[in-house]
């Protein structure tokens, strides 16, 4: 299981930073929702992995059989927020290609 | 702090957030309703700020009574989130309160017509940055962190136009990947140290087993990194110049502080978790703020010479005290840090002033005007015939205002008396070399020796710019200023006045908290100690 995170984490971080380098807006959003993608799978896992494992405690119980809460709220709160202003970025992407007519990161395309 | 006032600390937070949920249900239309709600605000903000200031002295009475902490939800630390008021944070968000106002007041003139949501954005972006100085928590500062940008998003692209929305796309992208960062690094924090509170972390950071350490480091520098592009370190701060010089006047009034929130969380974080010299990263860390500063300080310098547009001018103005400032903070030492936070009241209200004045001053010049100019002085084309015309020609009022407040500007950023930034710069210079010049390092030498070019730099400019506006204007017209526009200019400087006039007790308050900052045990203890309003520990 930990291989796997682990490759999917790489592979969607990889994929985004590839995507925010590219000159057009599309792309440069596409690689942001990958990033955080990533980001919210590294925050869950750095809880550790188990399996059925419970976050609510109860008293008298192993500590040991139970998942860590706090990276599952944190990753709650980043969802949100991600969500929120990749929301956001996009009405700028769509302000910006109707003021410059071109969808370049710059507002206007290379010279040739 | 007793009963209902211990209360008050959350206020700076609530206050804001309050009037911008209240001014969200008021139609677009009816701006004066708007207006008052968000003048209000500011007003009892800056009342609250006041106060907290005059009790911030509850960190360091000898009895320990923490005072100064207010356990949100009634959760005990670390478990529950924290915010801390001490003399730093007072500080802050009084300086918050204090550059709102007039950014506000010049607002109504005309700018808060330009767009939607105005004032709503204002107190939003005043919410996040209130909650990122009194938060003590790291998770929870990322979420003020966000409050607070996503506000600037909006308030950067006010008053639209493409130059604005094509520097608020990048402003928005590397706030976004920043913000990615923000949380890798505050992961890592807490999946080796089991902790997000700052202070738990700053005492579980001793004895963390080596293994986890490296991570540990990664995680904080990962944070550091964030915050130098916030505070715009070089490399890391080409999109500022662009992003501040579009934004509209009363926008870069108030994003003058937002280059220094990045300071201040470096300063807090630095203090309490490098403060133990015997961890190999803090050497490290110190000499990465020295340089990085130090190349700051050269790019901005380099920059404000280069720039031909007001606006960029400022931009890069900014970059030289976040340059200095960071460099300062590496150096450490008691008497070049409270120098350097006195530096930073100056700067900010410096270049709020100077922002709101060059909206002023450009309005008298028609666009490419000042390319114009520039170009003619290169190739010496300036019509000699036009002298006689000069002759006799009063000089308006308005003009003669501004240019009183653009010297002013100029003096300020360059650090000469009797303006409050040469206090700052002196005591910063004699902190850096010390008593002893003799035996001062290199790196000493190298500090202060920027700083002062920075200045002559920043001289050389402003005289530039000035002489080209005001003295050998080329056909301009004098610009049409409401008291309202210019009086926010005025009681900025007029502060800085104030600063040089009250620069002992000032300077006092400087001491006393870097004096308290420097022993992280006693923001430590303060958390720790901090009780239930349950048990009733809360002392009358």
């Amino acid at each position: 299981m930990e291989l796997v995170l682990s490759l999917g984490i790489g592979i969607l971080t990889a994929s985004g930073v590839w995507l925010i380098l590219r000159p057009r807006t599309y792309q440069v959003i596409i690689g942001l929702s990958l990033l955080s993608y990533a980001v919210n799978l590294f925050i869950f896992g750095v809880g550790g992995l188990k399996k059925n494992a419970p976050p609510l405690l109860t008293d008298g119980a192993d500590i040991t059989s139970f998942a860590d809460p706090v990276p599952q709220s944190l990753v709650l709160t980043a969802i949100v927020i991600g969500f929120a202003t990749t929301a956001l970025f996009l009405v700028v992407m769509l302000a910006s290609r109707g003021l410059t007519g071109t969808d370049h990161v710059d507002g206007k395309e290379k010279a040739k | 702090m007793s009963g209902f006032s211990h209360h008050l600390i959350v206020a700076p937070i609530l206050i804001p957030f309050a009037a911008a949920a209240i001014m969200l249900f008021i139609e677009e239309r009816n701006r004066t309703a708007k207006a008052l709600i968000s003048l209000a605000s500011t007003v009892l903000l800056l009342t609250v700020a006041m106060f907290l200031m005059r009790s911030a002295h509850g960190m360091d009475s000898p009895n320990g009574e923490a005072g100064g902490v207010y356990l949100l939800g009634n959760w005990p630390a670390p478990f529950g989130i924290v915010l801390v008021l001490d003399r730093l944070s007072a500080l802050m968000v009084l300086l918050t309160a204090t550059l709102a106002i007039p950014a506000l007041g010049f607002s109504l003139a005309r700018w808060h017509n330009a767009g939607a949501h105005f004032h709503s954005l204002f107190q939003l972006l005043l919410m996040g940055l209130n909650g990122a100085f009194l938060t003590g928590d790291l998770f929870n500062l990322f979420v003020f962190f966000e409050v607070m940008l996503a506000a600037s998003y909006g308030l950067l692209m006010h008053g639209s136009g493409q130059q604005r929305v094509k520097a608020g796309l990048h402003y928005l992208v590397i706030n976004l990947a920043s913000a990615l960062l923000f949380l890798i690094g505050v992961s890592l924090v807490y999946g080796t140290s089991g902790t997000l509170n700052m202070a738990d972390l700053a005492l579980r950071l001793a004895d963390l087993p080596v293994e986890r350490r490296i991570l540990l480091e990664s995680g904080l520098a990962l944070l550091g990194i964030v915050f130098l592009i916030k505070a715009g370190i070089w490399p890391l701060n080409f999109w500022l110049p662009n992003a501040y010089s579009a934004a509209s006047a009363p926008v870069a009034g108030i994003f003058a502080i937002l280059s220094k929130l990045g300071i201040y969380i470096i300063l807090r974080l630095s203090m309490l978790v490098l403060g133990n010299d015997t961890l190999p990263m803090a050497s490290m860390a110190r000499d990465v703020l020295l340089y990085a500063g130090l190349a700051t300080v050269v790019f901005g310098a380099i920059g404000v010479l280069a720039s031909q547009a007001l606006g960029r001018l400022a931009g890069y103005s900014v970059l030289v005290s976040s340059g200095t400032l960071l460099a300062v903070i590496g150096f450490g030492g008691a008497t070049a840090s409270s120098g350097a936070l006195f530096y930073l009241v100056s700067s900010t209200l410096t270049m709020g002033a100077f922002f709101l004045l060059i909206e002023l001053v450009e309005r008298g010049q028609d666009a490419g005007a000042s390319m114009l100019a520039v170009t003619m002085e290169v190739y010496g084309d300036v019509d000699e015939d036009e002298a006689d015309d000069e002759i006799g020609v009063t000089m308006p009022a308005t003009m003669a205002v501004l240019s009183v407040c653009f010297s002013a500007c100029a003096i300020l950023l360059s650090g000469l008396p009797p303006l409050s930034g040469f206090v700052a710069k002196f005591t910063i210079l004699s902190g850096v070399i010390g008593a002893n010049a003799p035996t001062a390092t290199s790196a000493a030498w190298i500090t202060a020796t920027l700083i002062i070019l920075s200045g002559l730099c920043a001289l050389i400019a402003m005289t530039r710019t000035g002489m080209r506006t005001f003295w050998a204007s080329i056909e301009g017209t004098v610009p049409r200023v409401l008291v309202i526009e210019v009086a926010p200019v005025l009681i900025l400087l007029t502060m800085t006045l104030a600063l040089t006039a009250g620069a002992g007790p000032v300077m006092r308050y400087m001491d006393d908290t870097i004096t308290m900052l420097s022993d992280p045990r006693n923001y430590i203890n303060a958390v720790f100690e901090a009780r239930r309003i349950a048990e009733g520990a809360i002392k009358p």
